[in-house]
């Protein structure tokens, strides 16, 4: 045991201590499982069910007769990967457009400190206080000003104000020391090439925990995609699914086998990337 | 600012080249930072910072993108004091949020402290509380309205086969909030969970062993030693909590409508008077401004919190 917490490694040692801990350890187990993977366990063979046998609604385990004719129906008639497709130009150009943008301000806010450096700064991590709700309809009014609605930059330069990659990407940038910009700047290097050559490579651990960041923001957003893709052909996949299910014209499996289809991306993502994103929270814990 | 020299510029200077050219050369450096700043500003500019601005004047308009903004003084704001849908969803955010604290602020604590006891299954756990975050938000709403279905839902279906009384859930005004509030805080807790399970990372195990010597029993040891040390990260939480549940849109909007008085939020009524309904954003943006001055008041104590902890 590396560091004690509230119980010792002592008293584990104790028969009875052991028992307790080991009922406490697989009750919490159990419950973990029931609560957190059922629902997507259950959401993932609904789609797997009859609709005889959904409507039924017995708690099965394991659905009678799955058959993937609902997964089949949703990806044609629910059109899922035109859908996803949107939403991954979306994501993946939100991301790309995000970097850019702040990288660069970052950039220089901590290594060409212009004169209202920090004033700047400040005034962009100030929008980190700024409730969402406060902006949704000016910055919606302005949108529709630049003639920007159903268009993917109306979801892209939003993005891109981010005051917490801002301040994420100074304070890592802030320690990257002096000397070795200035030997650069020496041999010739110009701004841009410090930036990509020299600073960009040393990021890499943080430029891959705000690219996941961001590509998972973009891919669960849904009310501000819904204001902006007005043409139901431009719609995200979550706001194009919740149009779907007001309808009402779809079946309760193929809707769910949608529901489904459109978790999985970011479930794989989730796997490929865990100790980007717990080590990310963490990350965010101890700075407080 | 005024001492800003880059370390480029610093030879120069040294060399005693004269004073034109190291002005010169400073205006440079500084166009060249505005210009790698220059996109940054545009979209804060546009997206943040003139939409603040932008909120304030709009709400003492009238505005329906047909015809031209026109002046019109408070008679937003006296139109939503007398809306009786304004009172409501007051009482209903405040409600959610009450409620949303007591699970989704006091549970995670209780879990990431066992959790931190607990020394088998560590991956395990820490990835199968995050799971659900990692859902489009909209994708729980719905599985859950699922669940949530008082016919043939699979929380009645599982109420009813261990004989106990089945519920309306979101459909009955009584229970509709308490159901929103499970439903975020399913999907959300695992991010708290694991910043609070960080934070436990970070109490020094002396503290323990000398409240042990001292004759501290578990529980004790936990009221004394672990939540005081969590204070800070909890009191952040807190805050972070609050300001963002008094935004919630996601489950009323698609569990229960934005036209249900049970669970009509500031958020849903902002949306309907923008967007469902009435296409009236001066009304919807005074609603906004005084959202905005409730959750400033959170974030300048945040603020106040977060700076005397760091100094």
């Amino acid at each position: 045991m590396a560091t004690r917490t509230l119980i010792s490694g002592l008293d584990l040692k104790r028969p009875r201590t052991r028992a307790v801990y080991f009922g406490v350890l697989a009750v919490t187990a159990v419950a973990f499982a029931a609560v957190f993977i059922y629902p997507l366990y259950w959401m993932a063979t609904a789609g797997l069910k009859t609709p005889v046998e959904f409507a039924a609604q017995t708690v099965t385990v394991l659905p009678e007769d799955p058959s993937v004719s609902a997964y089949t129906d949703a990806w044609n008639h629910m059109r899922i990967p035109h859908f996803f497709l949107n939403t991954v130009y979306y994501a993946v150009g939100g991301w790309l457009v995000q970097l850019s943008v702040d990288v660069a301000a970052a950039y220089a806010l901590s290594k060409l400190r212009p004169v209202f450096g920090k004033l700047v700064f400040a005034a962009m991590l100030a929008t980190l206080m700024l409730p969402v709700a406060a902006l949704l309809v000016p910055a919606y009014l302005t949108l529709t000003d630049l003639g920007l609605i159903n268009s993917p930059w109306g979801l892209w330069l939003p993005a891109a104000a981010n005051g917490f990659n801002i301040y994420v990407l100074k304070r890592f940038f802030d320690n990257i020391p002096h000397d070795i910009l200035e030997a650069a700047a020496i041999d010739g290097a110009t701004r841009l090439k410090t930036l990509t050559k020299i600073v960009l490579p040393l990021s890499r651990p943080v430029l891959a925990v705000i690219s996941i960041f961001s590509i998972i923001g973009m891919w669960k957003d849904f009310l501000w995609p819904m204001l902006v893709m007005q043409d139901p052909e431009k719609q995200t996949l979550s706001v194009a699914l919740q149009r779907l299910s007001a309808s009402s014209q779809v079946p309760p499996t193929e809707m769910i086998a949608a529901m489904t289809l459109a978790t999985i991306p970011m479930v794989v993502i989730f796997v490929i990337f865990q100790r980007h994103i717990l080590g990310g929270l963490s990350a965010g814990a101890v700075k407080g | 600012m005024a001492t800003t020299t880059t370390a480029a510029a610093l030879p120069l200077r040294h060399a005693g080249s004269r004073r034109s050219g190291w002005l010169r050369r400073r205006l440079g450096d500084n166009l060249m930072a505005y210009a790698f700043l220059a996109a940054g500003l545009v979209c804060f500019a546009l997206f943040s910072w003139y939409p603040l601005v932008r909120s304030v004047t709009l709400s003492f308009q009238q505005d329906n993108l047909v015809t031209d903004p026109e002046w019109v003084g408070t008679a937003n704001y006296r139109v939503l004091f007398d809306d009786p849908l304004f009172g409501t969803a007051i009482r209903n955010t405040v409600e959610f949020t009450g409620l949303a604290l007591v699970f989704g602020f006091a549970v995670p604590i209780a879990i990431a402290i066992l959790l931190n006891e607990l020394r088998h299954f560590k991956t395990y756990f820490r990835l199968v509380i995050y799971l659900p975050v990692m859902l489009p938000p909209i994708v729980s709403a719905m599985l859950w309205q699922f669940f949530y279905d008082p016919g043939q839902g699979l929380f009645n279906a599982l109420l009813h086969g261990a004989h106990l009384p089945t519920s309306q859930w979101v459909q009955s005004p009584k229970t509709a909030m308490l159901s929103l509030v499970l439903v975020s805080t399913w999907a959300n807790m695992g991010g708290s969970t694991l910043m609070y399970l960080a934070a436990l990372q970070s109490v020094p195990p002396e503290l323990y062993e000398a409240a042990e010597l001292d004759g501290a029993g578990l529980w004790q040891r936990v009221w004394r030693v672990t939540l005081p040390q969590l204070r800070f990260i909890m009191l952040v939480m807190l805050l972070l909590q609050i300001t963002a549940t008094m935004q919630v849109f996601i489950e009323p909007f698609q569990l229960t409508g934005f036209t249900n008085p049970d669970t009509i939020t500031v958020m849903t009524l902002i949306y309907r008077y923008a967007f469902a309904v009435n296409q009236d954003f001066g009304l919807a943006a005074a609603l906004s401004v005084l959202l905005f001055v409730v959750l400033s008041a959170f974030a300048a104590l945040y603020l106040r919190i977060t700076r005397e902890e760091t100094v």
